[in-house]
């Protein structure tokens, strides 16, 4: 045999443990959502809220501040300098907002300015972006109904697969979508809708008591809030290609999720244990060992991707990073203890639907 | 066995062209499309304003309205646009009210008569509506017409492959790869383009215009020169409002230059537009025609005589290059409206080379290690999974090309993340070998139950991601489709390479093995 990280008969209580990592995912989901609250909700990147990039390359090191009062005569309306990508790349980023400037005015205003006042530092415009006030509204509600038919499909897709409830889900579903109609016609704000959503389909799940596919919607929930919560506590910003990783974190953490689901699924049919802590704890452990090879392998190549891949993709890079270790550990700690408090209907409905 | 029969039956035939194309894909002047972040280029969102399209519609209506009337010697007052959908005017005799309902049902069937109020005096007022059939219609006519437009400029400025479409909302997607100046590119597609000849009100005072007396059929516009230090200045100066040629009669549009080298435009017209500028020449000789493009006067000659043969010149002060690209637009029609930039994404070529090394470049180390790691996990099975792992690369490029997808940042980003996780089929694959070994199973057994029982499990546990991937696909845009796909293809490749091809090469260890071996996993 090759080498073993986790030996065979490893027998962690992770379920023990349910109480300290609750109390630590509540934690940080708390520190996330009050970043949030104090900074008056996620930090949008110019695909949602609008506004110009221009990506310029220098052919030597040069300060920001210098570069911000090289650009000070061009009359930019709230315009901000940052680094990009490695230092060693030499590149800063201008963000303005739009609408004062069409956005060729802009690169030849930053084209004029930089010749003017920094004529030896050799500059190129590598990429320009800009995004009108509509084209962002559109974007945002599009990100926010993705992620929204991410939920339902999954909680969907799982309830009846594990449960074989389909009747049960597409009650669901039902419900879900009536909601959702209802909450629109009072026009709510798009956001206050996904929450509703999530609301809505949580509560649909344990009034259901569609447990599997409560304890996975609470998981990703769980996963996606906390990558939320770092992103505002480092004053990342959110575009499009964050919520491509939200959502690829989605299906990540379902995937090692429902991995666990299927060995405590198994077990219980099995009888392998007394009770079913005993149960949940022995699945997490048969599986801990391909839970921690399949994370460690993700990790390798997204660590690989964030260190390596360059300043468009760098932040992409570090949602999945974290993604992929959140998706882990609330596979083991999040949604399988979940399954723990509703005990009763599990054993009873394993026989209800086995047949 | 079956299952054997099953993966040689998908293999085999897919084995060859997998080869070819992918082999293909990875060799220079590639099959794979690459995205315009990886190749660079610009991506634009154009919004077409319709409403002005319509507005313009109307407003030609209600002139065409009182031309007809007055054929039949019927006199009509003020015909206007009012709202986005109405004409508005006055009939001058009441009496003549039967006979002027009889001309629009007759002759204008696109509009319906919404009221008629008596006025004082014997008059009438009507509201006409504009059909919202024809309202529909007409504004994707107006679309066509941008989108044919905005192709025929594009195309005389010379773009390899450009890709444009309509978008709802009455938006317009256009990506021109590979392109060099941007901001050239940008103002030649979103110039109108709306080619005026008036005539030069020459009893206006244009200094009392400024300060806003304008008397009434003329208009105020201003001349734009050229200073000698590059900045632009504009001149006022005071136009009759009646358009005497438009140029949707143009046939062509050239550079020429002067015999002081200065560029200037010149223009032929069809023989009705010849015909109409001959006949406006020879009744204006001495007086001045300014020629209005986009509502800016370019220049204003003198008349000095008839002008037959249907041929004119803009002289403005221009550089060659804005020479070269006003005749571009003239030649290429103008647009039905105006169209302004929603959203714009341009990537020099450099950048896009820059990304896809450093994308290849923390694939390779990131799926090196993994190779590695898994050899020295798994031994003999790790190298199963490696040769899987090197298959499902390869479906991937096979994929992408197949299909005709394009590869973008995100879809580079999305092949990374699917060589981290494809390992996953595998392990599960390899846990289970590993526990019915334990349990005593031989190795054969073991193999089966392995196999077997992890299969669902991968599927499960696949279907989650695939839900995810197919909803950033409809909902995303371009390079987030581009990771959408990639991830797509990488998951269903995975699943294919760990059930199919590992259990091949497993079977065939089995076959050959000597007896009693052991198996190495």
């Amino acid at each position: 045999m090759g080498l073993q990280i986790i030996k065979p008969n490893t027998n962690f209580d992770f379920i023990g443990l349910r109480k300290i990592a609750f109390a630590l995912s509540a934690l940080v989901i708390l520190v996330g959502l009050g970043s949030l609250l104090v900074k008056g909700g996620p930090k949008l990147g110019i695909d949602f809220a609008g506004g110009i990039i221009v990506q310029v390359k220098f052919e030597e090191n040069v300060e920001l501040q210098a570069v911000k009062d090289a650009l000070d005569g061009q009359e930019f309306s709230g315009l901000v300098v940052q680094r990009f990508g490695d230092a060693s790349d030499n590149e800063v980023l201008l963000r303005t907002a739009v609408g004062k400037f069409a956005p060729e005015e802009v690169r030849t205003r930053v084209g004029i300015g930089l010749d003017e006042n920094l004529p030896g530092a050799g500059f190129t415009v590598q990429r320009l972006e800009m995004v009108g006030p509509k084209v962002g509204a559109d974007l945002r509600g599009k990100a926010l109904e993705a992620l929204f038919y991410a939920v339902l499909l999954i909680a969907i897709y799982i309830s009846g697969r594990f449960e074989k409830r389909w009747m049960t889900a597409a009650i669901m579903a039902g419900g879900l979508a009536g909601g959702m109609y209802v909450l629109q016609i009072m026009a709510l704000p798009l956001s206050l809708l996904i929450v509703a959503a999530v609301f809505i389909t949580t509560g649909l799940c344990w009034y259901l008591k569609l447990n599997y596919a409560l304890g996975a919607v609470v998981a990703l929930i769980h996963d996606v809030l906390i990558t939320v919560g770092i992103f505002s506590l480092l004053d990342k910003e959110f575009d499009l290609t964050i919520v491509a990783a939200l959502l690829t974190i989605v299906g990540y953490s379902l995937n090692d999720t429902i991995i666990v689901f299927d060995r405590i699924r198994e077990n219980l049919r099995g009888k392998i244990a007394e009770t079913l802590q005993g149960t949940i704890n022995v699945s997490i452990n048969q599986t801990l060992s391909r839970t921690l090879l399949t994370s460690g392998t993700t990790l390798i190549v997204v660590t690989s991707l964030f260190l390596f891949g360059g300043g468009v993709i760098h932040d992409f890079a570090f949602a999945l990073l974290v993604g992929v270790i959140v998706g882990t550990y609330s596979s083991i700690y999040v949604a399988s203890p979940i399954l723990l408090g509703f005990k009763p209907q599990i054993e009873e409905e394993e026989d209800d639907d086995d047949q | 066995m079956l299952v054997l029969a099953v993966a040689l039956v998908y293999a085999l035939p897919s084995v060859p062209t997998v080869r070819s194309t992918s082999l293909g894909a990875l060799l220079p002047d590639d099959e794979i499309n690459l995205g315009l972040d990886l190749k660079g280029g610009i991506y634009l969102t154009l919004g077409v304003d319709v409403e002005t399209a319509v507005t313009n519609t109307l407003s030609q209506m209600g002139q065409d309205l009182r031309a007809e009337a007055r054929d039949d010697e019927i006199i009509i007052l003020r015909p206007r646009v009012s709202g986005t959908n109405q004409i508005s005017f006055v009939l001058l005799k009441n009496e003549q009210q039967k006979q002027m309902d009889q001309l629009v049902e007759d002759r204008f069937s696109t509009l319906k008569i919404a009221s008629r109020d008596p006025l004082e005096h014997g008059k009438v007022a009507y509201v006409l509506d504009l059909d919202p059939e024809y309202r529909t219609r007409l504004e994707k006519m107006t679309l066509d017409q941008a989108v044919k437009t905005i192709r025929n400029r594009i195309d005389q400025f010379g773009v390899a492959e450009p890709d444009i479409r309509t978008q709802t909302g009455n938006r317009i997607q256009v990506q021109l790869p590979g392109l060099e100046d941007p901001q050239r590119a940008v103002q030649i597609i979103g110039k109108t383009a709306h080619l005026e000849f008036k005539m030069v009100d020459e009893e206006a005072d244009a200094a009392r215009a400024v300060k806003g007396v304008v008397p009434p059929g003329s208009e105020l516009s201003f001349l734009k020169r050229r200073n000698p230090d590059g900045s632009y200045s504009d001149q006022p100066m005071v136009l009759r409002q009646d358009v005497v040629l438009t140029g949707e009669y143009i046939t062509d549009a050239n550079t020429q230059f002067d015999s002081y080298g200065q560029p200037y435009v010149s223009l032929n017209f069809n023989n009705r537009g010849a015909r109409i500028f001959e006949r406006v020449t020879g009744e204006n000789i001495k007086k001045r025609m300014a020629i209005v493009l986009d509502g800016n006067i370019y220049s204003a000659p003198v008349i000095q005589d008839k002008i037959s043969g249907g041929r004119a010149s803009i002289s403005g002060q221009f550089t060659v290059e804005e020479a070269h690209d006003l005749a571009i637009v003239l030649r290429a029609g103008s647009l039905p409206a105006p169209v302004h930039v929603m959203e714009e994404r341009s990537v020099g070529p450099s950048l896009g080379q820059q990304s896809i090394d450093k994308g290849v470049f923390s694939a390779l180390f990131g799926g090196a290690i993994v190779l590695v790691f898994m050899i020295v996990y798994y031994g003999f099975a790790g190298v199963v999974a490696d040769i899987a792992l090197g298959f499902n690369i390869v479906l991937i490029m096979a994929g992408l090309a197949g299909f005709g997808a394009t590869l973008t940042l995100p879809g580079i980003a999305g092949i990374i993340l699917t060589l981290g996780m494809a390992v996953d089929a595998n392990v599960l694959i390899f846990e289970r070998i590993r526990e019915e070994l334990r349990r005593g199973l031989s190795a054969r057994g073991a193999v089966r139950e392995g196999f077997e029982r992890a299969t669902l499990t991968i599927l499960d546990a696949n279907v989650t991601t695939l839900i995810a991937a197919i909803i950033l696909y409809q909902f995303g845009t371009g390079p987030i489709r581009g990771f959408a796909v990639t991830l797509t293809l990488g998951i269903v490749a995975s699943m294919f390479t760990a059930i199919f091809v590992s259990r091949i090469m497993f079977d065939l260890w089995l076959a050959k093995r000597k007896p009693g071996a052991q198996l190495n996993i």
